[in-house]
């Protein structure tokens, strides 16, 4: 293996590909920053690019993509409310907050450092344990999925709520619901477009966000202008890009990280599950993990819930990698467009790579951390500059996220009807959100849509139609669980209050 | 008798998911899928129900955490007209292209908004699209649709 390292190392320290890594990180950053251009669009873009280039240089700049691409996503969520990928959504809850009292500059320096030790923790992982985690992946079916799925949904409405759990309950089941709207993914039986052939192919999740979080943001602001509490707050350039963690923010971040690595790796080497799962759980652990102190600051800025997500959503990029080079089964959408990438390179990821192509296994593994390291020296020194976006005249600030949010709805289908639909759904939104009907539920239920009906109907179609499959398996059963005394908790805590 | 804004948003829920159960119990299935343990109506079934459930519950239960919002605080008049705005702005950007319609859109929004140097306004409108289309289309390669543009020659 050590040997295997080294190789990795001196290929991806050439001077040629180090140039890479930096060109693939700035150019990932401002594509990830783009409404609507995720990872997937931003390797995507490089593929052609990267025809003419020995297979680990073309590696290596996808890989600084990659992370430049997560990154940027991650500076949208933080600085507009307006999270391009869902992995990055969960980052939003502190993240925005706190970059809303004037942090900003911290937030982002936070959300790098995470991502960087994150990443570090689950390439140590993906070095030493890639093999053996991906028999673990292939023992989670269908059942097991369908209870994980439940679980994320449960959790992420307990956490949410603020003592308001039917409310969030309420909002995974309208997320679920907008899920449905399409074509059924089996038989192409449409439902619910009431002959409408602009919703033939589904709500995007792009528009959904957008809406639910940028859009209806940015209505909220101009709705409650008038209001004396939330009269927008002088904030000084100097504390806006101030990158400085102090002692105390640090303390926490160092108890978040390693416990969200593990859990975001671990989420990430499940094939379909990856980085949207693993923040949302992140955040949700972290949460039972604090003080009561620390647990009233969740949603309002809280250092621990910036970290969580961020870790954890990095830590699953790179256990995503772990089904795509050790079974040549790509876990997410993004590892597909890297699978599609290095079969154009003439390489076959599966269980053979490790044996056939060393270096390109270890080159792949190594330019993924080096590509953390570049993301880190190149970013911390412009952070202070991208905070600045915050010190835009809200007059000019609203227009322009409305501005971006549109374009990234127009990119994606050059229509109007998804325009109107975006414009509908914000106003709902935005009375909602007024109403405290909380969004990140009906966000990750409408991510998780798709596959959790995929999961039930394999579940369904195996135990020939009985409920059986709920405890027939133990990960199944203990996941159930799990919810349930999640649900029980729930429900103790709010007669708890009563009395 | 006054229902609170909560409870009438779950009505309102719990109309709609009625709404959605009869809906999902129509979906045409083939006639083979029909006895199937899982067909397309399945899952839509069961979130019917559930939101049926949820809502009544939210209705029945009493409330014990009360959102009070101040209607004086709100401001109606702008908010009315950025969704104005943004609806003309959906109704034009496929006939008149994404360039002018983008840039009078932000325009409108800044003068609406209270903004009137007029020099910065038109800045970060006119000027602000075409480089941001620039980026898009002319460094990052990915297409941006814009008919009045390719009309007049300035994109291929």
């Amino acid at each position: 293996m050590i040997e295997g390292i080294l190789i990795g190392l001196s290929t991806a320290l050439s001077l040629t590909n180090i140039l890479m890594v930096m060109v693939g990180c700035f150019a990932g950053t401002i594509i990830g920053m783009l409404p609507g251009l995720g990872p997937m669009t931003a390797i995507a873009l490089m593929i052609p690019i990267t025809y003419g280039f020995d297979p680990s240089t073309g590696l290596i700049l996808m890989a600084g993509v990659y992370y430049g691409a997560v990154f940027g996503g991650s500076t949208s969520s933080i600085l507009l409310n307006a999270p391009g990928i869902p992995g990055t959504v969960a980052t939003a809850f502190d993240g925005y907050p706190m970059a809303q009292q004037g942090k900003a500059g911290k937030a982002l320096a936070i959300a790098a450092y995470s991502s960087f030790a994150g990443g570090t923790i689950s390439a140590i992982f993906l070095l030493v344990a890639a093999p053996s985690l991906s028999k673990v992946s292939l023992a989670f079916r269908s059942p097991d999925y369908f209870a994980l799925m439940i679980l994320g949904l449960t959790a992420i409405s307990a956490f949410s709520s603020k003592g308001q759990f039917l409310k969030a309950m309420m909002m995974v089941i309208l997320g679920l619901m907008l899920a449905t709207v399409g074509q059924d993914s089996l038989s192409d039986i449409t439902r619910f477009t009431f002959n409408n052939m602009n919703l033939t192919d589904g709500i995007s999740f792009v528009l959904i966000v957008m809406a639910t979080f940028a859009m209806s943001e940015a209505l909220t602001i101009i709705f409650r202008g008038k209001d004396p509490n939330r009269a927008a707050k002088q904030i000084s350039l100097t504390e806006l890009g101030s990158i400085k963690v102090n002692k105390e923010e640090t303390i926490k971040m160092a108890k978040t990280i390693p416990r969200s690595s593990i859990l975001g790796f671990l989420i990430g080497v499940l094939p379909g599950a990856g980085a949207t799962i693993a923040s949302f759980l992140a955040y949700g652990m972290e949460r039972n993990y604090v003080n009561e102190e620390e647990k009233q600051k969740f949603g309002k800025g809280s250092v621990h819930g910036l970290s969580a997500p961020e870790t954890a959503n990095n830590a699953a990029c790179s256990g995503s990698f772990v089904p795509l080079l050790t079974l040549g089964i790509p876990g997410s959408g993004t590892t597909a467009v890297m699978l599609g990438a290095l079969l154009g390179f003439g390489i076959q990821p599966g269980p053979r790579l490790y044996q056939t192509n060393p270096e390109i296994f270890w080159s792949v593994i190594m330019s993924m951390y080096i590509g953390m390291v570049v993301l880190l020296i190149l970013n911390l020194p412009l952070i202070p500059y991208i905070a600045r976006i915050l010190a835009v005249p809200r007059n000019y600030l609203i227009p322009l996220i409305l501005f971006f949010s549109v374009t990234g709805i127009y990119l994606m289908s050059f229509n109007n009807f998804d325009i109107f639909l975006m414009i509908g759904i914000a106003v709902v939104a935005t009375f909602l959100r007024l109403y405290d009907f909380p969004m990140p539920p009906l966000i990750l239920a409408f991510v998780l849509g798709g596959l959790m009906e995929e999961t039930l109907r394999r579940s369904l179609l195996i135990s020939d139609g009985s409920p059986n499959f709920l405890w027939d398996r133990p990960i199944t059963l203990i996941i159930l669980i799990i919810t349930i005394v999640i649900i029980f908790w729930q429900i103790f805590s709010t007669f708890r209050k009563k009395t | 008798m006054r229902i609170s804004p909560t409870k009438f948003i779950s009505l309102l829920f719990f109309v709609l998911s009625v709404f959605y159960l009869y809906t999902a119990y129509n979906i045409q299935v083939f006639a083979f899928d029909e006895n199937a343990p899982f067909n397309a109506r399945t899952f839509p079934i069961y979130l019917g129900w559930a939101g049926i459930i949820l809502s009544s519950l939210k209705i029945i239960l009493p409330e014990k955490v009360t959102t009070e919002v101040n209607h004086k605080h709100l401001d109606y008049k702008s908010i009315i007209y950025l969704i104005i705005i943004s609806l003309i702005y959906a109704a034009v950007i496929l006939k008149i292209g994404y360039f002018i319609s983008t840039s009078l859109f932000l325009f409108a929004s800044y003068y609406f908004l209270g903004e009137r140097r007029w020099g910065l306004m038109f800045i970060l409108s006119f000027p602000f699209v075409a480089a941001f289309m620039y980026l898009l289309h002319g460094l990052l390669n990915i297409y941006l649709r814009d008919p009045f543009l390719k009309y007049i020659g300035v994109m291929g």
